[in-house]
């Protein structure tokens, strides 16, 4: 064992945890907000902060290369007086009441602070099934995840995703797509169940059939089977059923990174409990993106309604919120959420959120391949899904963002253009205190 | 090498030596150019690197998608006849591109 060194850096003004999407924003945010104390962005990655919803798109089918994916030039950061510390994983953090304190990486480097902002994200949920450290078995969160699961493509031939959410089905339609026998085995009842409504997964399951992906829905797998030498060879459901695969490729959600807010004693429930200022429970330390439970940000939203968002836009609204916070301007989540996800030909765009609408409008153009759901809540539009429909998407997302209406009589018509319909809201628009 | 000139709404222009191969929006947002925010990092899914074209070097570019076209309807300021979504704009060899940034992009 190596002595740790016990190198001490300078006080930083701000010490943010987490070199990612949510993280890097609010770096960049900051500076826009006329932030001018010193700021150290440190990840424990060893690549320079990257996008990762290229990695199980774009990045696996070798159409943009990992270059495209960096989000800014180093001479950014120089310039703008923002350390970049990469390969650095902060294993304990001491904190004072007034917001400053001490971080200790693992390789006994303490970065001292002012403030702090955890960035920390989420990591993919592990299945812990007989057979889950075999070679082969592998997932997708990382830069690193995406350049290993690259260099093991050469040989093969089947692959079994397990998780119909939005990664496994954007990889699995990658891996298709490269000429890769697919499978993609879901445990629920349809897929992206999470996310979507049932019109959405049905349109999701038709059209990945069609083009010969083989997707078996209430999938319980077992166990992966292996060659006795410690590599997967398949793996086994419940039934017994018995699918070859020289890759399995686990998609089934993220768990949020909440180690260090536990350890500093946060308040954490499903993630690091937050207002909606992205202040934690201490008052002074802000959480921002996917690691972070917060209030439900839409206007008109149930009192006391919480939640977890995993999304880009969510990671770049949320840390805007805490830049406003860090510079003593209070303002609120103002944005509307937005989603995207790429799966073969079909771009689904989401805007708002699906959540406790109670009736639905379907439109539908067959010939042009467009397939769209509006989700209402007392007659106000709330959320919409949008296949290969920019228009719809882009009407909803400006009507959300007005406060407007979208009328369920007049959107029935698919042909009629959503943003000719568009109405001044009959429910009054209730901005939460 | 070729350049990009980007104009803000408020006149102010940052000239960016590009590289082949890039979008005029990743050369833009590497650069830290405000103006373009590209949250879907150049998938064609935000409309937030909407940009307005020179007008004399409009007819230079190759044509947009009618993907970008449909998109470029809901663009956060409205559309021109000059407009494009940046992401997907390749750079080439000898451009000298002059580009406008709206007032906003959300
Ligand atoms: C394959 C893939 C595809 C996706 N596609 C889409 C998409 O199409 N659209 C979309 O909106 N979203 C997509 N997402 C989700 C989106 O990427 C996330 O919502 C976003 O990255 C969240 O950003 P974040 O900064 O909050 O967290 P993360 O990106 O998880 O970043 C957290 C960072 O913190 C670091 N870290 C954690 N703990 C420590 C520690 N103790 N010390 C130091 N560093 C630490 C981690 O290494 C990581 O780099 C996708 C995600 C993946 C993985
Ligand atoms: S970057 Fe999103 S559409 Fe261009």
């Amino acid at each position: 064992m190596s002595t740790p060194s016990t190198a001490i850096r300078p006080e930083t003004g701000l010490l943010i945890i987490g070199a990612s999407q949510a993280g890097v924003q609010l770096a960049i945010s900051l500076r826009g907000t006329g932030f001018d104390e010193h700021i150290t962005l440190l990840g424990e990655e060893d690549h320079r902060p990257y996008q990762r919803p290229a990695l199980s798109k774009e990045f696996l089918q070798d159409t943009v290369g990992k270059e495209n994916l960096i989000f800014r030039s180093q001479e950014y950061w120089d310039e703008h007086d923002i350390e970049l510390v990469k390969g650095a994983r902060i294993e304990r953090v001491e904190k004072r009441p007034d917001g400053s304190g001490v971080a200790h990486a693992a390789d006994g480097t303490e970065y001292a602070f002012r403030r702090l902002a955890l960035a920390v994200g989420a990591r993919a949920r592990r299945l812990e099934l007989p057979g889950a450290d075999l070679e082969g078995v592998v997932y997708l969160r990382s830069a690193d995840d995406a350049l290993d699961l690259k260099s093991r493509l050469g040989d093969v031939q089947d692959v079994v995703v397990v998780g119909g959410g939005f990664i496994g089905l954007e990889a699995a339609c990658s891996l298709h797509g490269m000429g890769k026998a697919t499978t993609v085995l879901e445990y629920g009842p349809r897929l992206v169940g999470r996310a979507v409504g049932e019109d959405t997964s049905a349109y999701f399951l038709q059209s990945h059939r069609s083009r010969g992906l083989d997707i078996q829905l209430d999938a319980r797998l077992a166990r992966f089977l292996d060659d006795g030498e410690g590599r997967v060879t398949g793996v086994e459901l419940e039934d017994g059923t018995v699918i070859t695969a020289q890759l399995v490729l686990i998609g089934v959600g993220v768990i949020p990174n909440t180690e260090l807010a536990e350890q500093m004693g946060l308040a954490v429930d499903n993630g690091i409990v937050v207002d909606r200022h992205a202040l934690a429970s201490d008052g002074t330390t802000v959480a921002v993106g996917d690691v972070a439970n917060m209030p439900n940000p839409l206007p008109g939203a149930p009192e006391g309604e919480r939640l977890r968002l995993e999304s880009v836009n969510n990671a770049i609204e949320h840390a805007k919120i805490a830049a406003y916070s860090l510079t003593g301007r209070r303002e609120e989540y103002a944005g509307i959420p937005w989603f995207w996800s790429n799966q073969a030909d079909l771009k689904l765009q989401i805007a708002g959120l699906t959540l406790g609408y109670d009736s639905t409008v379907v439109r539908r153009d067959e010939a042009k391949g467009k397939f769209t759901v509006l989700y209402y809540r007392q007659g106000q539009i709330i959320a919409a899904d949008c296949i290969n429909a920019p228009l719809d998407f882009m009407a909803v997302r400006t009507a959300l963002g007005k406060g407007q209406n979208i009328p369920a009589e007049a959107a029935v018509d698919a042909s009629v253009q959503l943003k000719s319909i568009t109405a001044e809201r009959t429910v009054d628009r209730k901005v939460p205190a | 090498m070729p350049t990009i000139h980007y104009t803000d709404d408020t006149g102010t222009t940052v000239d960016v030596t590009a590289k082949p191969g890039d979008s005029v929006m990743e050369t833009a947002v590497r650069n830290g150019v405000t103006g373009i925010v590209a949250e879907c990092g150049g998938s064609l899914s935000c409309a937030t690197c909407h940009v307005f074209i020179q007008e004399d070097q409009v007819e230079d570019l190759p044509p947009m998608s009618e993907m970008e076209d449909e998109m470029l309807y809901g663009t956060a300021v409205d559309r021109e006849d000059c407009s494009r979504l940046s992401c997907q704009i390749k750079v080439t060899e000898d451009m000298d591109l002059h580009v406008t940034t709206p007032e906003t992009q959300v």
